[in-house]
């Protein structure tokens, strides 16, 4: 390890160090180049790299993601940038029909070595339309990658593996993780898709946290341990492939099972999780599956009511306390 | 550069295309082929003409409308008609259809079953060449219809303001569905468009063969130069529906007459014989043999073993999460 870095470094990081490796991994978003990207993902590559491989496009979802396309059959690795994940609808029949089929369609010939990354998260009064997590969107289309990072050296490990990889990766950064920080990986340290981490181990539930909703989990297994209650994180990292056995295995040994994520509750990715537990782990289960997820409205603009209906430490605990107290 | 076509060999090709079409649509009847079929029977000289511009190394990408173009790239019949016929042995292991053949190494990026869908994609292929100072083009065919869809437009823009190596080939052939043009758009002349993104639009007798190989290879050629796109539009019709059992209660028996006046096959068969001195004795042998092409191209389908179930769940990703991860 290399001392500290934050979220944001971490991807700058990978996107350059792969771009000095490989000189057909380019970049390409809106305000990626000169800009810096809005929130200064990007910033110092343009100078790096020239507008060539950094480069500003037109606001366009649609041509960004269909020319990634285009790029990658033809054996480039580019990365591409949708600036708010909301925006990624204008891109939808790119990724849903042209991206996550290209390989299935033709037969399996063709590699499609595209990263489109995307930020997500709220809360900052960004009101309906530039907060959304829109991951479990895409869970539903076969052939798509979906990685979800929620700390700086898995920003870095599991980019540089999208960018590696022969597959569509859907790459969601939340933004208020930009500025945590975190010990830096090696150049070298790729983290593998389909393998989850356990950031805490605990007996008595096991809270699985997705993306920005770690740190969320983790404080809210901090104030379950004052009040007696062991509980275990983890970050799954990836959604398409999702590690089921370490879940499972975590679920075997605390016997309770809350998900805690930022996507609306309905139908987010903690709903295909607890299907996956009701059919793999029933037997284990000593409590019903919750999830602590963001509530069924668009995100408001005010303030109080963006807090009101996003997940909170204090919902994490009260889940976990209400499986734990759980009485068949 | 690349060698003036062959007249010939221009006929031949849209030859094969209009008697695959034909023979598709017979196999589909007998129960060969079990998915829908869009044909192209009329608009052979869009696909001949822009193809034979192109160079082996140039990519295309197509439409639901594409048998014509996959053969004019080069497509092989055999395994088009696999591919129709949901055979292992198809162009896309019978998991595709006729919507989304694809042959890369011929530079065939695929048919699309979305209307301007496959046209990002010649922009982003376009821009690979650029980026790597590769001397290639890419064509994105598209119908009338496509035009009015978003990611043209997005599309179209970011290859005029990058002078992209990229030929928007637009095959008007006045229908998008079973709506006229002129109830799509409030222009005839769809070339129109290209003024907006900055780069010329020219307007070509789609019937033509000839006409269209010169529009195209002008394009081509200021691609090459790095001047960036062209648009072409191809005035053409097509004879049969939107699909194989498309009622086309929306048009005239007289306007669909009318346009057979100006077949393209005909046309050229007409061509060789007036103005390059072909004789017909040629020209019927190579009917024979497009026609013993196909027999041998339905016999191969036939003749080929469906994929097995197992396949169903092989190449949804490259790498060993490949069927496990659901």
């Amino acid at each position: 390890m290399n001392g500290e870095i934050t979220f944001s470094q971490a991807i700058r990081e990978a996107m350059s160090e792969e771009m000095r490796q490989d000189p057909n991994v380019f970049l390409m978003g809106e305000d990626v180049g000169v800009f810096g990207g809005v929130f200064g993902v990007s910033a110092g590559m343009l100078d790096e790299f020239g507008a060539e491989r950094v480069r500003d496009t037109p606001i366009s979802e649609a041509a960004i993601v269909g020319a990634g396309l285009g790029a990658a059959l033809m054996g480039m690795r580019p990365i591409v940038e949708i600036m708010f994940a909301d925006f990624v609808t204008v891109a939808m029949d790119q990724i849903v029909n042209q991206v996550a089929k290209a390989r299935y369609m033709t037969g399996g010939k063709a590699d499609v070595p595209l990263t489109i990354r995307l930020v997500n998260g709220a809360p900052g009064s960004a009101a309906a339309q530039h907060s959304q997590s829109p991951e479990a969107w895409f869970m539903n289309v076969p052939g798509l990658k979906i990685a979800i990072p929620a700390t700086p050296s898995d920003a870095k490990g599991l980019l540089k593996s999208a960018i590696r990889g022969q597959d569509p990766v859907l790459f969601f950064e939340h933004k208020m993780l930009y500025g945590s920080t975190g010990p830096a990986p090696e150049e070298e340290d790729v983290t593998p898709f389909g393998q989850a981490a356990i950031r805490r181990a605990g007996d008595d539930a096991t809270i699985i946290a997705i993306g920005g909703m770690l740190p969320v989990a983790l404080d809210a297994a901090q104030q379950l341990e004052q009040k007696g209650v062991s509980a275990e994180v983890i970050d799954p990292r990836t959604l398409v492939p999702l590690d089921v056995d370490a879940l499972v295995a975590s679920v075997a040994k605390t016997h309770r099972a809350i998900i805690v994520h930022e996507a609306h509750r309905r139908a987010g990715p903690g709903a295909e999780i607890a299907a996956i537990l009701a059919e793999k782990a029933i037997g284990s289960l000593d409590a019903p599956i919750l999830r602590v997820a963001t509530k069924n409205a668009p995100f408001p603009y005010n303030p109080d009511l963006e807090q009101f209906i996003l997940p909170t430490v204090s919902d994490v605990v009260e889940a976990v306390e209400a499986v734990v107290n759980y009485r068949l | 550069m690349i060698s003036p076509p062959n007249p010939v060999e221009l006929y031949r090709r849209m030859f094969l295309i209009r008697q695959f079409e034909l023979r598709a649509i017979h196999e589909r009847r007998g129960g060969l082929i079990p998915g829908f079929i869009h044909s192209c029977v009329g608009q052979e000289a869009t696909a001949v003409g822009a193809c034979a511009a192109l160079r082996s190394d140039d990519v295309i990408t197509s439409t639901h409308r594409g048998h014509g173009h996959l053969i004019a790239k080069g497509g092989d019949p055999r395994y088009m008609m696999a591919e129709l016929a949901a055979r292992s042995t198809g162009y896309c292991g019978g998991k595709g259809g006729s919507l989304h053949i694809a042959d890369f190494d011929l530079g065939i990026l695929g048919a699309n079953g979305i209307v301007a869908g496959g046209i990002p994609m010649a922009v982003g292929a376009g821009l690979a060449f650029q980026m790597r100072g590769e001397d290639r083009v890419a064509l994105a065919f598209f119908g009338d219809g496509a035009v009015n869809e978003g990611a043209f437009h997005e599309a179209a823009n970011l290859a005029g303001l990058w002078k992209l190596p990229v030929i928007f080939f637009c095959e008007n052939n006045l229908y998008g569905e079973g709506t006229p043009q002129h109830k799509q758009a409030p222009i005839r002349d769809l070339a129109l468009r290209a003024a907006g993104y900055g780069f010329p639009g020219v307007i070509v007798d789609g019937n033509d063969v000839m006409a269209v190989y010169d529009a195209t290879r002008e394009a081509v050629e200021r691609a090459r130069r790095g001047l960036g796109p062209t648009f072409i539009e191809g005035k053409t019709y097509r004879y049969r529906g939107h699909y194989e059992g498309d009622p086309m209660i929306y048009r005239s028996q007289e306007e669909m007459d009318r346009w057979r006046q100006r077949d393209p096959v005909h046309r050229w068969r007409q061509r060789l014989r007036s103005d390059y001195d072909v004789n017909d004795e040629v020209v019927r042998d190579i009917e024979a043999h497009v026609q013993q092409q196909l027999d041998e191209a339905v016999a191969f389908a036939r003749a080929s073993q469906p994929p097995p179930p197992e396949a169903a769940l092989a190449g949804v990703y490259g790498d060993s999460h490949d069927g496990r991860v659901f």
